[in-house]
């Protein structure tokens, strides 16, 4: 029977909250062989973590419990094993990585210490940990490995302290390696050299990886087989081509439907007078340039998309169009005024007509308002906008406007999906009816079919009220599908600022041509075809 | 590291100087000295002998100076009780207090870290709810009343330990049992809050991933990161019995800096009261130098 290296058969896993039993996950069924790759593919909320956590038994009972099924390594049953065994097992046999790695690296402790300790946890002597823990941490590629042993998690970069979590992981050489979203939080060169090393590892160990995501670019570039799951449940299952070529549940057909970056990309606005026109604007912090001198321009009903990856500068520049911090020097010219010039008076009556949509909608939304009191706040800034017994019917017109009812408008942020928040925050942001929105990252934190929804709506947005945006995204495949002119950027500067065809089809800078390159897409035979470019070129 | 210490050593001492100046001018400009260290009764002739004695009718600024001076080198002159320095008088009274808060509060801080995290592991359970309560009650027990029930139980009724004073190892156990409870009950719960946090953090689910045992989980890699709002409170705590406890010194006619300071004042020695103030000051001021230390120590985000 035990032909499988995991077999989890029938896994049942329910939560017992306040508001009753949840039932994360119902009777899933899936096989995991040596060397292979098997991608879980889900949504939140589709409990594709949940059946991953029930293998290392992370689960915290109560108020979880493993209802119904097996979970057999080797044939052996993980669910009904003694506490000690079944503690041996984890490091030694499965190991896991997370998705944050700087939250899931124990700050006070260095690294070294954390990896000797994924060794010394199972028997290994401290002398034969430290050699072994140098090894790991020059074989997963961390520069100057000797005394980054001695450093803690805070001084290394997000895609090394991936790599450290992976040495940390990989100690023991596992049979079985998990890996939880890994590279989400990853900027896209970043992630590509991470799966990269697990492919990498993964030959050289013949162990076999169970990669859990929401992205079906990473399972066309790394998985043999995927599994599908929805709401608890596994809906399809198959090779990775199978399933994107052939789906067969109307929700694979969705998702895959609902990936970005294959719609018709804008063609070029005619020019018209532009609604801002930034030049040479720059920002320091201390001795730090976080911009050194942007300059673009924008036009009404335009969308410029401004990507980049951590440390570009592309928040900063959003943070000083704003005035949300000072720009040290430059100009920005809003119909004519110097906005990085204006008084508390003027800048008043600039925000009517900037207004700003940020990545995480439950931070941004006050959890203690209605959905009422945070659309209409807009209106006791501004109250010449609208008279008091108006502002009912107008809120309830937004939230059509952004796919809500009327009958939202007494409810708290808490009670909506994420989705449904970032369709508040944007109702709140037209209710002042401006000319300009600057997106940051704001659809970064939505599943992809939400994500879709939500850039349909802001394109719409943009056709019918003819208002600017400026998106700002590191996610390359969502900003073909709503930009105009795309402004890429590395360490504060502009490298490249074209029309959206232009940067896509034919980039001129190396550091564009880069970072397309390394994007993922979702069709397993065009990612092959680019890995086996991103070979050759190796 | 060092900078942060200097850092933090420049801020209290601050505070530390802050105090030597209010010191001076509560005992300067709340009323006429004379008045408030004689007796009631005093002449006045009396009263402008211990002016002219005390270079109280010397311009304010020139006292301050005087005052300053005497701070620095540690002259606080006589007791005029016990007819000898008064920061000798208190120095004594302050060792027994160190001692006392020392031993306290080392047994409590071992307890309540120990009741705090196993009740965080398993939050919600048996235990759990058996400390809270024991905890809750601890921290609001008033320590007079535990003091005079203890004298009469143990000492008056049983028989088994000596109601007051000095002289063996018996002597101590009721005081640092009856001071032991309100810390107790205090730092078990921040503790235990603490705890709760750390322990459901990613890093600990990291951990449990690497097949670490629940004993290095619970105090080795959640505690460290646990410490910081505990390590504040244990501050708190041994500072109030630096001051001396006065109310439980008092009971047991435990000659520590407390009792002195009540005896000091009810007895007019004001010599001895300013003396035992600035010393229990720069106590405090440098166990929070040692608390600052402390951070820094356990976590390394910080010394950067």
């Amino acid at each position: 029977m035990a032909d499988h290296l995991l077999e989890v058969r029938n896994l049942s896993v329910e939560f017992h909250t306040a508001v009753g039993v949840v039932k994360a996950v119902r009777d899933i069924s899936y096989y995991l062989d040596r060397g292979e790759t098997l991608a879980i593919l889900g949504e939140s909320g589709s409990g594709k973590s949940v059946s991953s956590s029930a293998i290392m038994n992370l689960i915290d009972m109560p108020p979880g419990r493993i209802s119904g099924g097996q979970i057999l390594l080797d044939g052996v049953d993980l669910l009904t094993m003694p506490a000690q065994a079944r503690r041996e097992v984890n490091g030694r046999r499965i190991a896991m990585i997370f998705q944050d790695p700087l939250s899931h690296l124990n700050p006070v402790y260095t690294v070294g210490w954390q990896i000797r300790e994924a060794l010394t946890a199972h028997g290994t002597n401290g002398a034969k940990a430290q050699a072994e823990a140098l090894r790991l941490m020059g074989r997963v590629g961390i520069p100057d490995p000797e005394r980054s042993l001695d450093k803690y998690p805070h001084e290394f970069s997000g895609g090394q302290r991936q790599r450290v979590m992976i040495a940390m992981a990989l100690a023991l050489r596992p049979d079985l390696l998990i890996a939880d979203e890994p590279t989400t939080a990853l900027d896209v060169t970043v992630q590509a050299e991470v799966l990269a090393l697990l492919e990498e590892l993964q030959q050289e160990t013949g162990m076999a990886i169970l990669i859990i995501t929401h992205d079906l670019g990473v399972v066309a570039e790394v998985a043999d087989r995927v599994v599908v799951m929805e709401k608890g449940q596994l809906v399809e299952s198959g090779t990775v081509r199978d399933v994107y070529r052939n789906p067969q549940h109307p929700y694979t057909r969705k998702l895959i439907a609902a990936a970005p970056g294959k719609g018709e990309m804008h063609a070029p606005l005619p020019r018209v007078e532009p609604v801002l026109q930034v030049r040479d604007a720059r920002k320091t912090y201390g001795a730090f340039d976080a911009l050194k001198g942007v300059s673009f321009d924008l036009m009404p009903g335009e969308t410029l998309a401004v990507v980049g990856e951590s440390g570009s500068g592309k928040s900063t520049l959003a943070r000083i169009l704003l005035r949300l911090d000072e720009p040290t020097s430059g100009s920005a010219l809003w119909k004519g005024r110097d906005l990085f010039q204006m008084g508390a008076a003027e800048l008043y009556k600039l925000r009517r007509d900037l207004q700003m949509v940020f990545q995480d909608p439950t931070q941004s939304l006050n959890p203690r308002m209605t959905v009422y009191q945070l659309v209409s706040e807009a209106w006791v800034i501004h109250p010449d906008i609208l008279p008091k017994a108006k502002w009912r019917a107008r809120v309830a017109e937004l939230l059509v406007q952004v796919g809500l009812g009327p009958e939202h408008m007494g409810r708290y942020p808490h009670q909506f999906s994420g989705g449904q928040r970032q369709r508040i925050a944007i109702a709140r942001a037209l209710a002042l009816e401006p000319k300009l929105i600057i997106c940051d990252e704001a659809v970064s934190a939505l599943d992809v079919s939400v994500q879709a929804q939500v850039i349909a709506l802001l394109d719409n947005l943009r056709k019918t009220m003819g208002i600017a945006f400026i998106f700002i995204a590191h996610d390359l495949p969502v900003v073909r599908d709503f930009a105009d002119h795309v402004m890429v950027m590395q360490n504060g500067k502009v490298v490249e600022l074209g029309t959206v065809r232009e940067v896509f089809e034919t980039p001129r800078e190396a550091y564009t041509q880069a970072l397309l390159a390394a994007g993922l897409n979702p069709d397993p035979d065009v990612q092959a075809a680019h890995r086996a470019a991103r070979l050759q070129r190796a | 590291m060092l900078s942060f210490i200097r850092k933090r050593a420049i801020a209290s001492l601050i505070s530390l100087v802050g105090l030597i100046v209010l010191v001076f001018f509560l005992s300067r400009l709340t009323g006429d000295p004379a008045a408030l260290f004689l007796p009631v009764e005093a002449s006045a002739e009396l009263k402008q002998q211990f002016r002219e004695l005390h270079g109280l009718n010397d311009p304010l600024m020139v006292q301050f100076a005087n005052y300053v001076g005497d701070v620095v080198t540690g002259d606080f002159g006589e007791s005029l009780r016990k007819a000898r320095p008064a920061l000798d008088v208190v120095l004594e009274a302050f060792v027994w207090t160190l001692w006392l808060a020392a031993i306290t509060m080392s047994l409590v801080t071992g307890a309540a870290i120990l009741v705090g995290s196993l009740a965080a592991f398993r939050a919600g359970g048996f235990f759990d709810r058996f400390s809270s309560i024991v905890s809750l009650i601890g921290a609001s027990v008033p320590d007079f009343w535990l003091a005079i029930v203890a004298i009469v139980v143990f000492s008056v009724n049983l028989a088994w330990l000596p109601t007051s004073g000095t002289g063996s190892i018996w002597h101590w156990i009721l005081p640092i049992c009856v001071l032991f409870v309100r810390p107790f009950g205090i730092i078990v719960q921040i503790v235990r809050g603490s705890m709760i946090g750390a322990l459901s953090s990613a890093y600990v689910k990291t951990a449990r991933a690497k097949g670490v045992k629940s004993g290095p989980i619970i105090f080795i890699h959640a505690l460290r990161n646990a410490m910081l709002p505990i390590i504040t409170v244990i501050g708190d705590q041994a500072a109030s019995l630096l001051n001396g406890a006065v109310i439980v010194e008092t009971i047991f006619g435990f000659p520590g800096v407390g009792k002195l300071m009540i005896d000091s004042i009810l007895q007019r020695d004001f010599n001895v009261v300013l003396a035992a103030i600035l010393v229990t000051a720069l106590a405090i001021f440098l166990m929070n130098l040692l608390i600052d230390m402390a951070y820094a120590l356990l976590d390394p985000r910080i010394r950067h």
